[in-house]
């Protein structure tokens, strides 16, 4: 399993009623490729996120197919609907089965 | 320059995967170039190790990304749910050398368009 | 002698120089490429300055005779001497030094008595360059622009002091703005820097966007700044337009260190803008060039030249632009004394380690072109036989003052031409194929057709290595014939070489600094003779 994976997100904490937000998400994760070798000149073995969901309130918001391209470090930058106050859960899976989540509530005014 | 020649990854076209991967994606469907699809990367990485690019694509329900000089071309697929404000999404790749960038997006139609930007990824130093 | 040096300069007068154009409803002074040189200096300007595709032949890819025919410049001429690289040390002799901080002061003094309000402007690549803004970190140069009054500045090798000291100059020494509309937050792709500054003048509202230089990751090393991310952001710059012309801009200005190709490149895709004052490639053009209704000023670098920009404003729009390159021939134009007494009072503490003479030279000392100059020769020379190496690399810096023949080479000399912050003489292998391999790829970084895949600089200079280059070529096939000087044997592509060279990018490069590897050489020679380098050959296009 990966060291100190850390999520974080920027979302706004309130938006207007029909207003389309942006959302932006990083989590810390080191992508190993399963391309690089070691010292030792062994494979070193793919261990990446997979996967990324945004859902709000149930509903998908973007659901991401990720292979070991995707830098270090996993950044994502997307735009959402908020029809009403509720919550974001952001969901990314691990190869190793691993799966890391966090949460943002949003109040529409 | 110098030591950076270490990290130096030459060309390398890998033009058949790509195709297929594209293939994959489209069912063997007709692509039109451009159209409502955008593809936005930097003319030169500053890291081919992080390259930032962006994807929009008005009305689409999925884009894929392939980076063609890469061994493996395949580096995601987006798919954007009811709740998608829009069809756009930003992220990082890596990039090994100088090499096109290809999104090829489904609109809801059904229909498949292709995007395509040259990246360079060089060895860097001097400078004015 | 001192007749000629006389008559050469009977017709040349401060008030002449600094001429009396009517002053616009706004007026922009601009000055760029400093590199720290606050005292006279000499400064060659390119024999070869190559544009590529759609600017081949334009300006500023002219030099010499093609030069004087564009601008109806007499050969002889003090601009003559100024502005293009033939009989530079005869004409030298004659017309004398060129720049001085004091004497910019001077100037910019005279500007402001007759346009009050005149805004001074900063392009950047002031606080590296010099031995004692390498010894201060910048401060220095902080000091003495705060001094001459400039009001925002945008930036390159500022960056080379590391993202702490610029944070530690941009909040408590500096005093204006320092802008980048172009310059991000790596982590999150915000802005990191203001973009844009507002002026009112005499009723007018300009807005002073400013740009820096868009490479800065690629071109210098990313480690000292990790965490931001830069690029030309053209979207980025047309919505900044947008905002200031939105905010009431009447006269927008865009302060760039974009270099002049990727400017006019800029300047044809983002409308609105109406002065781009361009920097980083450090041509000085005597008039602007005109794309759309964009007028693209260059004011060189060094000290050498001070740009004034009139601009008439009615009815919210800009009506005529006028501009006047104004050459600082240091024995014409006086001093300031208190901008004299301040550059004395920050150069006294390194005063004597500067002065300090190191040898002589029986050539001209230049860098500027395309292609090896006898600085970088001699640079070259010194890895060589200091590093004991087989091929040396010298970066295509476009910085670095002249020293005339039959000058002494001081300490301060060397260090106008090395002072940096990654001087570490690096010594390497490489193979012959990889070795191809990057200087393709800096081929690729000057003379790629389009200008946003250009860096700007001249190709990496070298030493005990010839070779052919066809400028036009493919990426990866510009050069041939790639030769051994010593042996005359050609470059073996799966042989290793023994490479020295210096400002590598990479974190933890070892080696001495450059400028003892390069004082030691001269020291070893006592006089320094460097023939013109005849080892490039260049493919006729
Ligand atoms: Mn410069
Ligand atoms: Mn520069």
């Amino acid at each position: 399993m990966a060291d100190n994976v850390t999520p974080r997100v920027r979302v706004p904490s309130s938006a207007s009623a029909g207003e389309d937000i942006t959302i932006k998400t990083l989590i810390s994760h080191p992508m190993e490729s399963g391309q690089r070798k070691d010292k030792e000149g062994n494979t070193i073995p793919r261990s990446i996120i997979n996967r990324f969901v945004t859902t709000f309130n149930g509903e998908t918001v973007i659901d991401v197919t990720m292979e070991p391209a995707i830098s270090t470090n996993p950044y994502f930058e997307f735009v959402s609907k908020v029809p009403e106050s509720g919550t974001f859960e952001f969901t990314w899976y691990d190869d190793d089965g691993s799966v890391y989540t966090e949460s943002k509530d949003i109040t529409v005014e | 320059l110098g030591a950076a020649a270490a990290i130096f990854l030459p060309r390398i076209g890998w033009a058949d995967a790509t195709t297929d991967a594209i293939a994959e994606f489209t069912g063997g469907a007709d692509l039109t170039e451009g159209g409502a699809l955008k593809l936005t990367a930097p003319e030169i990485a500053e890291n081919g190790n992080t390259v930032p690019i962006e994807v929009d694509a008005p009305g689409a329900e999925a884009i894929l990304i392939l980076a063609t000089g890469n061994p493996n071309p395949d580096v995601g697929t987006f798919h954007f749910g009811p709740l998608s404000g829009a069809q756009m999404a930003s992220t990082r790749i890596r990039l090994a050398g100088t090499q096109d960038v290809v999104a090829v997006a489904k609109m809801a139609d059904g229909t498949f368009q292709r995007a395509s930007q040259e990246v360079k990824v060089t060895i860097g130093g001097c400078g004015g | 002698g001192n007749w000629g040096r006389l008559a050469a300069q009977q017709s040349l007068t401060q008030d002449g120089l600094i001429g009396a154009p009517r002053a616009g409803d706004v007026t922009v002074v601009h000055v760029t490429d400093i590199h720290a040189q606050t005292q006279p200096i000499w400064f060659r300007e390119p024999s070869i300055n190559l544009g590529v595709g759609q600017v081949e032949g334009k300006p500023p890819h002219i030099t010499g005779p093609e030069f004087r025919a564009a601008y109806g410049i007499e050969q002889g001429s003090a601009l003559d001497y100024a502005l293009t690289y033939q009989d530079f040390v005869a004409l030298g002799r004659e017309y004398g030094r060129m720049g001085g901080l004091d004497r910019i002061a001077t100037v910019v003094r005279a500007i402001r008595d007759q346009a009050p309000g005149a805004i001074l402007l900063d392009g950047g690549d002031t606080w590296q360059g010099s031995l004692p803004s390498l010894r201060t970190n910048g401060g220095d140069m902080v000091r003495l622009f705060n001094a001459l009054g400039v009001e925002a500045m945008t930036s390159h090798w500022e960056f080379t002091l590391g993202i702490d000291r610029v944070t530690e100059i941009v909040e408590n020494e500096l005093g204006c703005p320092f802008l980048g509309a172009n310059i991000f937050d790596a982590m999150w792709d915000e802005p990191a820097y203001e973009p844009m500054t507002r002026f009112e003048r005499n009723g007018t509202q300009v807005a002073v966007i400013g740009q820096a230089f868009p490479y800065l990751p690629i071109a210098n090393p990313s480690w000292m700044f990790p965490d931001l991310s830069f690029g030309v952001r053209a979207e980025r710059m047309a919505e900044v337009v947008e905002e200031a012309r939105a905010g009431g801009a009447e006269v927008v200005v865009v302060l760039s260190h974009n270099g002049f190709d990727v400017d006019r490149k800029l300047a044809a895709e983002v409308p609105g803008i109406d002065v781009i004052l361009t920097g980083h490639t450090h041509d000085a053009l005597p008039e602007p060039v005109r794309v759309g209704d964009t007028h693209l000023i260059a004011s060189g670098s060094h000290g050498k030249f001070v740009s004034r920009v009139d601009l008439d404003v009615a009815d919210g729009r800009v009506g005529e632009v006028r501009h006047r390159l104004i050459p600082i021939f240091a024995d014409v134009i006086a001093p300031d004394p208190e901008m004299a007494a301040l550059v004395s009072e920050t150069r006294a503490p390194f005063a004597d380690e500067m002065a300090e003479v190191i040898g002589q030279t029986d050539s001209l000392l230049y860098r500027r072109g395309n292609f090896n100059g006898t600085w970088d020769d001699l640079i070259c020379q010194a890895l060589l036989t200091e590093r004991d190496a087989e091929i040396a690399l010298s970066p295509g810096f476009r910085w670095g003052a002249s020293v005339m023949p039959g000058q002494d080479i001081t300490r301060e000399d060397i260090f106008n031409a090395t002072a940096m912050s990654y001087p570490a003489a690096y010594r390497t292998e490489m193979t012959g194929d990889m070795l191809k391999i990057v200087l393709e790829d800096v081929a690729d970084n000057l003379f790629n057709p389009d200008p946003y895949y250009q860096q700007g600089g001249d190709m990496v200079r070298v030493g005990g290595l010839g070779y052919r280059i066809d400028i036009a070529a493919e990426q990866g096939s510009r050069l041939s014939d790639l030769t051994m000087l010593s042996t005359g044997e050609p470059i073996d592509p799966s042989r290793s070489y023994v490479i020295a060279g210096w400002a590598s990018v990479n974190e933890g490069t070892e080696g001495p600094p450059i400028w003892d590897v390069v004082e030691s050489h001269i020291r070893n020679q006592g006089t320094v003779s460097v023939p013109e380098n005849t080892t490039v050959a260049l493919k006729a296009g």
